[in-house]
């Protein structure tokens, strides 16, 4: 039975659900990075890894981990307890709806000139972040490389 | 216009949440437990989208005619941890990859068998 | 996956579509939705398409890796190369207005270039992460390999 051949699929599936979710939820940019990203690209790396490390698994009945479901469960409750004096959904007045956003959508059609409010924040109002996630993702490319490139592996030899 | 079902949203968030990290801990399999993160990590992306939204609001972009948005930050900072979440993935399986080398399995009790040998 | 007539067309219809749809996400990601990660994914995933379909030789010669490698730097370069070119031009680092006299205009060239360094970078890591995966040989089976 191949399991996690399984497993795989449907986290693609979930993946373009939540894509889906975006889009309702108005983040079209989001949405297209989620499909984009998360249905294609990811999908696509787990099933190269599941053909380096085999797809078959053994189906081990094991003591159930009763300690894992309690910490889940446990933590989750404490959340739950958490939101009760969290804003409201889609509420306007809600903390993070005022503080910068309004300025990112009232100026930047006159300092930027462009009408993709998300592009404007994550090209130019915050561009070191972007810089900071693109050098994150050069890094995170640069590891991979390392680990399975050829180069990595002629010096063992 | 404070609802019951105005949390609901939350609630997804933290049930998916809690999915993902007992996927963590609980599954021996590798691959499974990057799945699992990954389930963790789109509860946080659902978290900050369903914070960003505004009532009545549509995409933030701009048309011209006045009209309300939806809080264009949270999709900013998603936007990026999308990509940067398939790069650190891809660098997990990596590591997968090189274990199976090693250690002929992934899974985690396997390896803590040869490991404690 | 070399033999399959049908999938060798389509792929070959698809792909300079995927391109094109990957070149307009980058540069009309002022417009409407869509930047450099969006458009490098995209861009990725049609190489990684001709890589599936055709097998790794072939796409090596399509994309050979140094280039590829050296590509995901060149995007990092470039991005920083704009946040520099602000600061000698009399701004701060990745000051977009002071690129051009007119502050508006410089802001549109800035997000212009730094969203082609994100897009190169996102493209060319994508594609030599599939590329790392797919001619990885466990050290066991190169030396059956080698046997042979």
């Amino acid at each position: 039975m191949t399991v996690l051949f399984g497993a795989v699929m449907i986290y693609g599936i979930y993946s373009l659900l939540c894509a889906t979710l975006f889009v309702v939820l108005d983040a079209v940019d989001v949405a297209f990075t989620e499909a984009a990203v998360g249905t294609g690209i990811s999908t696509i790396l787990m099933l190269s890894a599941l053909s380096l490390t085999g797809s078959r698994i053994e189906i081990i009945h094991r003591k159930k981990p009763i300690l894992a479901l309690c910490a889940s469960l446990g933590l989750g409750a404490a959340l739950l307890w958490g939101t009760s004096d969290m804003p409201q959904f889609a509420d306007p007045s809600a903390p993070a709806n005022l503080h910068v956003a309004p300025y990112y959508l009232e100026e930047s059609s006159e300092q930027i000139g462009i009408p993709n409010v998300v592009t404007s924040v994550l090209a130019s109002y915050r561009g070191y972040d972007t810089l900071g996630e693109v050098v994150v993702i050069f890094t995170a490319g640069i590891g991979v490389i390392s680990l399975l490139g050829r180069t990595a592996r002629r010096r063992e030899d | 216009m404070t609802t019951f079902l105005g949390l609901l949203n939350y609630w997804v968030v933290i049930a998916l949440m809690m999915t993902g990290l007992y996927i963590v801990i609980a599954a021996s399999n590798y691959i499974k437990k990057i799945i699992g993160l990954n389930i963790f990590q789109t509860a946080v992306f659902i978290m900050y989208i369903s914070i960003g939204k505004v009532s009545g609001g549509t995409a933030p972009i701009l048309t011209g005619q006045p009209e309300v948005y939806s809080n264009p930050l949270p999709h900013v900072l998603i936007l990026t941890a999308i990509v940067v979440g398939v790069a650190t993935t891809a660098l997990g399986l990596a590591l997968i990859v090189r274990i199976r080398s090693a250690f002929g399995t992934i899974d985690d009790h396997d390896v803590q068998e040869i490991i404690s040998e | 996956m070399q033999q399959h007539l049908v999938l060798h067309l389509v792929a070959k219809i698809l792909i300079p579509f995927i391109i094109l749809f990957a070149l307009y996400v980058q540069f009309h990601g002022d417009y409407g939705p869509g930047g450099g990660f969006q458009a490098g994914v995209i861009f990725g995933a049609g190489f990684i398409l001709y890589g599936i379909i055709f097998g790794k030789n072939l796409a090596v010669r399509v994309v050979p890796l140094p280039l590829i490698y050296c590509m995901t730097a060149v995007g990092v370069l470039l991005y920083t190369t704009v946040g520099v070119a602000g600061m000698l031009l009399g701004g701060e680092f990745l000051n977009y207005s002071v690129l051009l006299p007119d502050s508006v205009a410089g802001q549109h060239i800035g997000i212009l270039l730094i969203e082609l360094g994100v897009g190169i970078t996102v493209a060319s890591v994508m594609i030599s992460l599939f590329f790392s995966y797919a001619q990885y040989k466990h050290p066991d089976e190169e030396q059956n390999d080698e046997q042979d």
